[in-house]
């Protein structure tokens, strides 16, 4: 396959993902916030697709930036959103919290930038590109090797409704 | 690769099987029956559930193997998790029968979660590989965030259940980040491919990220310094028999997975991770415990000290420590679900009594009552002839075996600072006078059995510690002998 994979590409997107992710948090009014997350999502989509995943890609954009934000916009519907613009948005942490985040940055592009890594990680292609469509890929691996995981991710979401319900009811 | 799965597959997802089924029975049958019977029923229904369930791990034993793909590995290693946290949740549903009677709960989802969560927990110690490891945890947390909000008429309650809600979800994230990472250094999620791509003479240095981040993860789970921040709060706010729930099983569910990732997969950079947040743990957690009056935020600092001293463990050599760290999970469990069944008889509706003046002069009026948790409170100081004692005894000889004199000497007298706050429960109980008279009632039968099995398992452990030792020493030997790290053992001695 000829490579999508440019670095350019890879730029434009990771930036876009990038900004627009903390626009998410430092906008007041939170359906800007919610705009902003799904051009997050999006460009995440598209890096998906740039490493030869349209599957994953796919439904990201389905769930996430169509499901799961129909969902936020519903819960912003919902609350005030006056009184949330007048509210403080950070706390008193947020020079600690800056700070960590630059150091486990700093930490993350060393890892991943020492000559080590890099080689190693060229040398020896660590994922098979496949040769049948992804999508079928994906759901041998599901029904076959990964049958289990994806059998008892049911019970996860059993507890998980379970809990919203006993969290949500007055009296149950 | 392909093909169905073999009966022999699902002879070793058996107890997860067992709890679930009965999760699901107790759930769909809570609607027929109204609030008082539906407590009774489903609780015992739940009770026999956990009974089977350890009946079904016993049974697993003697067909050991891979399953799924290897996807669950069934060895000594999961089938003594298996049945110390099936026993857990028996014990702790017994615990429950009066709380819930007294705080008027509704039984169908409590019970209900109970033992899907303990799903989860049997799982992550029976999981090999870290994607199958990070859904049970998932199923493990969720179950026990829900758990600590079921108190729904208190305020604490539900900050509890928030608080640790939404620190958890952060740390689940950091775990899962260092899963990723793990896969782009070593090509696999599967351990048992991780660890020969670990034990190359030059290891990527994105494992070594990964391992933190996944350290991270699960150091949340077992409230470990500096992750312990959410302890108190929650289980303050928590229902008393649940703290005791949550304060062992899923701690000793994530010291398994930890165990797991650590020496199965042979992760490395491991020592020096361990070794700060085991020093951190222990003096954090007794300094923190010292101060309190509350007498279940005074136990959540004692767990993140019991998590410190495992945590030495951790850092001794291989087998001895493994066999240690089993020991010491089963030995905390017994002491602490069982001093958490007295606390949530003694508080009564609404939890009023937990503070240390509400103590004064328990003693006198229900000398049973204060026995039993004087001997829990013994225990977890590290009396001989209890449990506790040949806990910190073989961690700490384990360490010392590893030449960890500094570790050691810190664990020690860590243990001696301890015992000051254990005693200052017991002094108050049996020589200071009750200001007022705080009604205690019989115990009922349910609590009683919790009470006499916890205390049987504590003293148990402190005079013929012996089976259970050579138990964990075996299937700590067995776990380290993948062919792989077997042959790697030879060419790369020590750490």
């Amino acid at each position: 396959m000829a490579p999508v994979a440019t670095p350019f590409f890879f730029y434009l997107l990771s930036g876009l993902a990038l900004i627009s992710g903390i626009l998410v948090i430092t906008r007041r009014n939170p359906v800007h916030s919610a705009l902003a997350l799904i051009l997050t999502l999006l460009a995440l989509a598209g890096i998906y697709l740039m490493l030869y995943a349209p599957f994953v890609a796919g439904v990201q954009i389905i769930l996430y930036a169509g499901g799961i934000m129909v969902l936020f916009l519903f819960v912003i519907m919902l609350v005030n959103v006056g009184r949330a613009e007048k509210e403080r948005q950070f706390n008193k942490q947020w020079l600690l919290a800056i700070a960590a985040t630059v150091g486990l940055g700093i930490v993350f592009v060393r890892v991943f930038t020492s000559s080590q890594t890099l080689t190693e990680l060229l040398k020896r292609p660590l994922a098979q590109l496949p040769e049948t469509s992804n999508t079928q890929q994906v759901g041998f691996s599901l029904y076959g090797q990964y049958m289990l995981a994806f059998e008892i991710a049911s019970l996860l979401l059993l507890v998980a409704i379970v809990g919203a319900v006993v969290m949500a009811k007055k009296r149950i | 690769m392909s093909g169905l799965p073999q009966t022999a597959d699902y002879v070793r997802i058996l107890p997860e099987l067992v709890l679930s089924i009965f999760g699901i029975v107790v759930m769909l049958l809570e609607p027929l029956f109204d609030e008082r019977r539906s407590q009774r029923t489903l609780g015992s229904i739940a009770l026999i559930g956990s009974l089977v369930a350890i009946m079904a791990s016993v049974f697993q034993a003697q067909n050991p193997g891979f399953a799924f793909w290897n996807m669950v590995r069934v060895d000594g290693f999961s089938v003594f998790f298996h049945v110390l946290v099936t026993t857990i949740a028996a014990v702790v549903i017994l615990t429950s029968y009066e709380y819930m009677s007294v705080q008027r709960i509704r039984a169908g989802e409590y019970y209900g979660l109970i033992l899907f969560g303990t799903v989860g927990m049997c799982l992550m110690s029976s999981a090999v590989e870290l994607v199958l490891i990070f859904i049970a945890l998932e199923i493990s947390s969720i179950s026990t965030y829900i758990l600590a909000g079921f108190r729904r008429r208190e305020a604490a309650s539900s900050e509890a259940s928030l608080k640790y809600f939404l620190l958890g979800s952060f740390a689940t994230a950091f775990f899962l980040y260092g899963v990723a990472l793990m896969f782009g250094a070593t090509g696999s999620t599967n351990i048992d491919k991780i660890s020969p791509a670990l034990e190359q003479s030059t290891v990527p240095p994105l494992a070594y990220l990964a391992v933190a981040l996944m350290f991270v993860g699960l150091g949340f789970k077992v409230a470990s310094a500096p992750f312990h921040i959410w302890t108190p709060d929650v289980y303050e706010g928590a229902p008393a028999p649940i703290v005791g729930f949550m304060s062992t099983a899923p701690k000793a569910a994530a010291f398994a997975v930890l165990l797991r990732i650590l020496f199965e997969a042979n992760a490395p950079g491991r020592f020096w991770l361990i070794w700060f947040s085991a020093v951190l743990s222990m003096c954090l957690g007794n300094l923190g415990a010292l101060v309190q009056t509350n007498v279940k935020r005074l136990l959540a600092y004692s767990s993140i000290a019991h998590a410190g001293y495992l945590l030495v463990a951790f850092a001794a050599a291989p087998e001895v420590g493994v066999s240690a760290a089993m020991f010491y999970t089963a030995a905390y469990a017994a002491m602490n679900v069982g001093a958490f069944a007295v606390i949530s008889h003694f508080a009564n509706a609404g939890e009023k009594y937990v503070t240390l003046d509400d103590y004064a002069g328990l003693g006198r009026r229900s000398p049973v009552l204060a026995a039993t948790l004087t001997i829990f409170l013994l225990s977890l100081i590290g009396i001989p002839a209890t449990g506790g004692f040949f806990a910190k005894f073989y961690v700490f000889s384990a360490a010392l075996k590893a030449d960890l004199v500094g570790l050691t000497i810190i664990g020690v007298i860590n243990s001696a600072v301890a015992a000051y706050y254990y005693l200052r429960i017991i002094v108050v109980m049996y020589m200071r006078e009750s200001r007022e008279e705080i009604p205690v009632r019989g115990i009922p039968l349910g609590l009683g059995t919790a009470l006499v099995v916890s205390l049987a398992a504590t003293i148990y452990l402190g005079v013929l510690p012996g089976r259970v030792l050579d138990y964990a020493l075996a299937s700590a030997n067995q776990l380290m002998q993948t062919p792989a790290s077997a042959a790697a053992a030879t060419v790369n001695p020590g750490r």
